[in-house]
């Protein structure tokens, strides 16, 4: 651990410079301090190593698969080995190639899902936060409504009636379910903010609300968003793996979650295929896992309290 | 406190009238049409027959009317309590098999939530601050939070079926029983409530431990827990203090949780093929049954906004500031 080091003063320990310190010199002190404490958080190199080595497994294995993750190879249930890496499921489907398509569908509904939420969610709460009164009321009504609704139910009555769904469509049903979260974070960081001295001060100097928010307001909350919308991404992918075990998930397109839903279906458990079924939750586990360890991490490097004493 | 409660429940008025209405024009605005949906299964070759049929299945199920009229007609059946007839399972009324799928829905959920609510808090209350024990918790509450709903239930599944032969994976009750109060009964109820109950338990619990730790560690570090101490308080005393002050976002939490809580429980049903109304909603999707789907919707939205007002009552009894009518309970 790096209790020793981080209770040293920051910049006078960053400034005499360590690799990594080093390359960001030019950079503002800031930027400085939180490299410094990043490059020494264990936690946050563990996730972001593992994540890192997930994306990329996400990007290139596919390249590897030698069958299509949805067409048959005709030899049902192979032990992983050498012809097939993870296996064949009862249907004959290559478990490598729906593994690695499914990763990196996993990611894509992630970020969909994520970049939904913070978008809707960022309007709303600095509208919310920014504007106060009624539109806060009404604001904040809604918030609380649709937090109220439970998601799955409703895409369950949604989805029963569309004939096929996209990776688009889950992506963005994902986020419009979430944005509350962003938009409570975000409301209550702006409505504390606002009332600082230099908020006033640029407000004094005739500054337009927008580029107060963007300029003023926003760099201040920026660490503490990161890490909301790093959670959403987590979650989302939770979600989707929810949804697509259901049968609810895109068509045509292999998913962790749908691995999950063949393998339930296709009696895997039944038949002890334990390479059909460990593998795509697994993964999955690991990736939030690595995120959600990273995510403590940055933490403890934004917030200088949260540095183990 | 009135006034704390009357926005509350104003809230509440809104979340209800908007679960209504969109459970009621989803239908009336999805693409796809339900009722020819049902013809093609009967294989009408004639024109006027098909037609004839058509008008039929029209008028019973009341959309022959101006819209306005059968959102108003859906409001009456939503406060009486008629949802109309089931597709899927005919003869039975949408409520009548809402209501017999509902016990088993609330036997999971409610003693789960509970327990892995005051559990987890208690972990979490008591790794804070504490290495060793923190060391073992957070790990395991990370990992508990990652797992993936339907993996979990996939795992404890094979787990204690397929592999140790410990526990039954799937229905309600064994097979041949009839529901009855009788020991019998009880007994295969309970032996197949077990495992969906243990890991809807699980998968709630990360989240609280993990919740409680940062939130206690965050009083213990507090003006009001330095006084505290300056004043000479033993350091369980100061805990005991973080621990009250630090229930109160939690339990705001639990009410946010609750919609993530019962999709959840809908996954676990359906691995499990537990009759509750999870499954429920999982039969009628395969069915197509959209009255039985409207119908569980809004009873799932009625149960989320139950259980939101019980916890608003609770919040009163805990947090002196309600009361106050101070701001207070940001939820």
């Amino acid at each position: 651990m790096s209790e020793s080091i981080s209770q040293a003063p920051a910049p006078e320990v960053a400034a005499t410079g360590l690799p990594g310190g080093a390359a960001e010199a030019p950079a503002p002190r800031k930027r400085n301090e939180f490299v410094y404490y990043g490059l020494r958080n264990p936690k946050l190199l563990f996730g972001l190593t593992v994540e890192t080595l997930l994306v990329l497994a996400a990007i290139i294995a596919p390249f590897f698969a030698k069958y299509a993750p949805l067409t048959t190879t005709n030899i049902p249930i192979q032990h992983p080995g050498g012809t097939f890496w993870l296996g064949t499921d009862l249907n004959g489907y290559d478990m490598y190639s729906q593994l690695s398509n499914g990763l990196r569908e996993s990611y894509l509904i992630g970020a969909l899902g994520a970049a939904f939420a913070t978008a809707v969610g960022l309007v709303i709460g600095f509208l919310a936060g920014w504007r106060g009164g009624w539109l806060d009321e009404i604001l904040q009504l809604i918030t609380n409504v649709l937090v109220m609704i439970p998601s799955l139910v409703l895409l369950i009555v949604i989805g029963s009636y569309l004939t096929s769904r996209s990776i688009l469509f889950e992506g963005a049903f994902i986020g419009l379910t979430t944005w509350p979260w962003v938009a409570r974070a975000v409301r209550a960081q702006t409505f504390s903010l606002r009332s600082r001295e230099y908020v006033d001060l640029a407000r004094l100097s005739g500054k337009r609300p927008v580029s107060i928010i963007v300029k003023e307001i926003a760099p201040n909350m920026a660490s503490y968003l990161f890490l909301v919308v790093i959670l959403l991404f987590g979650s989302s992918m939770l979600i989707a793996a929810s949804y697509d075990f259901l049968g609810l998930g895109p068509s045509q397109t292999v998913s962790l979650g749908y691995m999950m839903n063949q393998a339930a279906n296709n009696s895997a458990l039944f038949y002890h295929m334990w390479w059909v079924f460990i593998p795509p939750g697994a993964v999955l586990a690991l990736m939030v896992v690595a995120l959600l360890i990273a995510n403590v991490g940055l933490d403890e490097v934004f917030n200088p309290k949260l540095r183990e004493s | 406190m009135r006034r704390y409660l009357s926005r509350k429940i104003i809230t509440y008025v809104v979340a209800f009238f908007i679960g209504v209405t969109v459970d009621w024009a989803l239908p009336h605005f999805m693409p796809g049409d339900p009722i020819q949906g049902m013809l093609a299964k009967y294989n009408v070759a004639n024109t006027a027959g098909y037609q004839a049929l058509y008008a039929q299945f029209q008028a019973s199920y009341g959309l022959n009317v101006s819209l306005w009229q059968q959102y108003l007609n859906f409001w009456h059946g939503v406060l009486s309590g008629d949802f109309g007839q089931s597709i899927f399972a005919q003869g039975a009324t949408v409520s009548s098999l809402i209501f017999s799928a509902m016990p088993y829905t609330v036997a999971l959920l409610v003693p789960a939530v509970l327990l892995s609510y005051v559990l987890g808090n208690r972990l979490g209350a008591a790794a804070a601050r504490r290495k060793v024990l923190d060391n073992s918790v957070l790990p395991l509450g990370y990992v508990l939070q990652a797992i993936p709903y339907p993996w979990l239930a996939l795992v404890v599944v094979y787990l204690f079926g397929p592999l140790w032969h410990l526990f039954p994976t799937s229905l309600g009750y064994d097979q041949g029983l009839v529901p009855h109060f009788d020991w019998r009964f009880i007994s295969s109820a309970i032996d197949h409530w077990f495992l969906p109950f243990l890991t809807v338990f699980l998968v709630s619990l990360g989240g609280w431990a993990i919740g409680m730790r940062n939130l206690v560690i965050y009083e213990l570090e507090n003006d009001s827990s330095r006084y505290l101490r300056a004043l000479g308080s033993s350091e369980r005393v100061v805990r005991r203090y973080a621990y009250r002050n630090a229930s109160l976002p939690q339990l705001s939490g639990l009410a946010l949780q609750l919609g993530v809580v019962i999709g959840g429980n809908i996954v676990t049903e359906v691995a499990f093929q537990y009759p509750g109304l999870g499954n429920l909603i999982f039969k009628a999707i395969g069915a197509q049954d959209y009255f039985l789907l409207q119908g569980i919707f809004i009873f799932i939205v009625i149960g989320v906004l139950l259980a939101n007002f019980i916890i608003d009552l609770v919040f009163v009894s805990v947090d002196p500031r309600t009361r106050l009518s101070m701001q207070g309970a940001a939820a």
